[in-house]
């Protein structure tokens, strides 16, 4: 038994089995948890392929930044109703089958390449620990350490404008997302405010916030 | 089953196999995208659908699963960095324009987002 083929085999059949758990219950904050832990299982999967660092990345980033952010949005849409929204039978078998077929068809693809069935025998012995943290951290700043020697008259390129531009964007989006989901409170109580009274004396913090927002 | 599971643990593991992985996630996201009722339900999916794509691009670059993968270098793993930080961008905007369409119509059912149907 080769160790590493045993540790794919199990994270594949956690991840695979998850996402199918995310497909079939219709409770959204089961989903959450079984996305959760499908994506973990998919980090391993990453340090199985030797991305130490993407690995990482994935759990910190995705399961830790991007899911947590994807739960507060269903504890915030959280009613009665909402939690269980089961799909019509029909839909469900329509797209069972179209989504088999469209596995199959990649499945098939993927494994008809020989060039990509696998190796005779196991490489993880013959090739020697990636570390992969400093090549990608220059490879982002324009500099490839990782080239081989055919490369010497056509280097290879670095990541440096992509990784700014990624950068602004991450950034210009994080700003557009603060201003789409701010809260409407300071408009609305702009327009029905009461003319005046003890409300006010109420709830001190309100004039505040409908000061903020032009109207 | 059992022949299949036998060969999966004694054989080493190659691309295809991490291919298939990544097309089970990518069809399950898709069909979580077409199927759920629930705006959050259809995030959940592209999440899957963007993983799927992302065990491709570490597959393809890695070399422990072909002989000649050493010659592509980090260039798989940089791609699938930059796909996680794009997920992380796109999963903002999209809780933003779901909280909206949350306080706009209150509800979270995509099937109530049609005031644009002509």
């Amino acid at each position: 038994m080769i160790w590493h083929s045993f540790f794919f085999t199990l994270f594949a059949a956690l991840a695979c089995g998850f996402a199918l758990a995310v497909v079939l219950t219709s409770n959204v904050v089961r989903m959450a948890f079984y996305l959760v832990l499908s994506l973990s299982a998919t980090a391993g999967l990453y340090f199985l392929a030797g991305a130490d660092f993407v690995g990482a990345m994935q759990l910190m980033i995705y399961v830790g930044g991007t899911l947590v952010l994807l739960i507060f949005g269903v504890m915030l849409t959280a009613q009665e109703e909402f939690i269980r929204m089961p799909t019509r039978l029909h839909e469900v078998a329509l797209a069972g089958m179209v989504g088999l077929a469209l596995l199959l068809l990649l499945s098939s693809a993927a494994m008809r390449i020989p060039a990509w069935r696998g190796p005779s025998e196991p490489l993880a012995t013959t090739v020697e620990t990636p570390h992969t943290v400093g090549p990608l951290a220059l490879g982002l700043l324009g500099l490839r350490v990782d080239q081989t020697e055919g490369d010497a008259e056509a280097p290879r390129a670095g990541y440096l404008l992509a990784f700014e531009v990624v950068s602004i964007h991450l950034l210009v989006v994080l700003i557009g997302a603060a201003y789409l989901a701010r809260g409407r409170v300071g408009m609305e109580s702009l327009a029905i405010r009461p003319p005046a009274g003890d409300e006010e004396a109420e709830q001190p913090d309100e004039p505040s916030a409908a000061a903020e927002t032009p109207a | 089953m059992t022949p299949l599971v036998a060969s999966l643990l004694t054989s080493p593991i190659g691309v295809g196999h991490y291919l298939v992985v990544g097309a089970f996630l990518f069809t399950a996201g898709a069909v979580c995208m077409a199927t759920k009722r629930n705006l959050l339900g259809v995030l959940m999916g592209v999440e899957l659908v963007l993983t799927g794509a992302n065990i491709n691009f570490v597959a393809i670059g890695s070399p422990y699963l072909s002989e000649n993968a050493v010659d592509l270098g980090l260039d798989g793993q940089l791609m699938a960095l930059f796909v996680i930080v794009l997920a992380a961008a796109e999963a903002a905007v999209a809780l933003a324009i779901a909280l909206n369409f949350y306080n706009t119509i209150g509800s979270v059912d995509v099937d109530q987002a049609s005031q644009l149907r002509g």
